[in-house]
């Protein structure tokens, strides 16, 4: 989804020191609604996550109206980390953070770099500083994501993490108009990472923790991945599904919406591969329909009843 | 003696609003730029030494104003310039080439004469 840039404060008239400003018509010409509600639409619940958001959307336009009137403030500072379990949407999040950000105007350009601990960290001396500036340079302008990075640090006196570290955090203070960046990992993770980081803690303004999705909102993310993919669920499969969720949350390795994605791609499978095997003549229902047989051959309700004969 | 060479060497010396307007010209064409200098502006000299590898991958000129600037410090007494490259097939050239900065003093060069065999004149040029 593209919303194009707002106006930027140059082109628009400044105003006067008693000029007064209808704050709603700010809003719909800067299209700030639009695009909230967009992304409410489109992510599911993450209450925390949209409340921030909403929050810098506001600051943005406070700003840019403040700028009108010839009030100067440094640059907002739009660092984030964004912590949470697996697959509670933080990459999602970062990706429409490039798009939602250019559409308030406050990035340039509409692009995200994706970094990880391989691209910015050197293997010898004196390979980190070019690599990681390498990969600074090319974010200019956008957002820099870079996934787990407590992986940046290592206890090692050998490890050149450190150094990535110092340039990134540089940059982070020196370069707050041109870049944002977003930092991300698991929890407990990331907070040991700032524990001897805590130069990087104090520049990054926004620490945003995204909450573990709960059923009801596991079900209606599995219910917008299956319209998106153009299925649907038969009737009586919608509980067998939410069974399935349910089940599926208490066992290890739980990784929320991307479980949910991974179950719809086994039913997918199984959908094609009884269709194959049991009819002959298929019509454009059978093609989008996804039935319970297709959730229940799962190995998650196998150990849940296990079948006789079988051994446990 | 004022050197003037590529884009723009009719203008007076861009501004580094200007340079990134021009940046971003290129890069919406899709040009990497790079950056070179030296401290020999003569004019078949056209191979500077190149500051770091061209910047390819950039979508904003913030980055290669980053890159002009830490030559800029690096090299505070040589001349610099910005190339852009045009890669598309049927051109393959630089698209735009201009001085970002000279040294505060600029060498001038005069006319040198050398005569050869049967009264013939060969001309060069050299820095003074």
């Amino acid at each position: 989804m593209e919303f194009g840039t707002p106006k930027a404060v140059e082109d628009l008239p400044p105003l006067t020191p008693d000029a007064v400003v209808d704050l709603s018509q700010e809003r719909k010409d800067a299209r700030t609604d639009e695009i909230l509600n967009a992304l409410d639409d489109d992510l599911i619940g993450l209450v925390p996550v949209k409340t921030r958001i909403r929050e810098i959307a506001s600051l943005l336009l406070v700003d840019r109206l403040r700028a009108r009137f010839g009030l100067t403030s440094a640059p907002p500072n739009l660092h984030m980390c964004f912590t949470g379990s697996p697959g509670t949407g933080k990459t999602t999040v970062a990706v429409r953070m490039a798009e939602l950000l250019h559409g308030l105007g406050h990035i340039r350009k509409n692009h995200l770099v994706t970094a990880s601990r391989d691209d910015l960290v050197g293997q010898h001396v004196g390979h980190t500083a070019p690599k990681t500036r390498d990969v600074l340079r090319r974010a200019m302008g956008g957002v820099l994501f870079i996934d787990e990075a407590y992986a940046l640090h290592r206890d090692s006196d050998r490890d050149y993490g450190q150094e990535a570290i110092e340039i990134l955090l540089q940059f982070m203070e020196n370069h707050r108009e041109d870049l944002v960046v977003i930092l991300a990992g698991y929890r407990d993770r990331m907070d040991e990472f700032f524990a001897v980081n805590p130069g990087m803690s104090s520049r990054v303004a926004h620490h945003i923790d995204f909450p573990d999705f709960d059923l009801a909102e596991l079900e209606s993310i599995g219910r917008l991945m299956l319209a998106e993919n153009g299925y649907a669920l038969a009737t009586d499969a919608e509980p067998v599904f939410r069974d399935y969720l349910a089940l599926r949350s208490t066992q290890p390795r739980f990784a929320n919406a991307r479980s949910v994605r991974n179950a719809i791609e086994r039913a997918r499978l199984r959908h094609a591969n009884r269709l194959t095997a049991t009819t002959d003549r298929v019509g454009r229902a059978d093609l989008m329909t996804l039935r319970p047989e297709d959730f229940l051959a799962s190995r998650v309700f196998a150990t849940e009843r296990p079948e006789p004969g079988t051994p446990t | 003696m004022r050197v003037t060479q590529g884009s723009f060497s009719f203008l007076p010396d861009l501004t580094d609003e200007e340079i990134s307007l021009q940046i971003a010209y290129a890069l919406d064409r899709g040009w990497p730029c790079s950056v070179e200098y030296t401290d020999d502006p003569h004019p078949r000299n056209f191979l500077w030494d190149m500051w770091g590898l061209p910047m390819f991958d950039l979508k904003d000129p913030a980055g290669v104003l980053l890159e002009i600037n830490e030559c800029r410090r690096a090299h505070p007494d040589s001349y610099v310039r910005l190339n852009a490259y045009d890669a598309s097939y049927g051109r393959q050239t630089t698209a735009m080439q201009f001085i970002v900065q000279r040294p505060a003093e600029e060498r001038s060069f005069r006319l040198v004469r050398q005569e050869a065999a049967d009264r013939r004149i060969s001309y060069t040029l050299e820095q003074r």
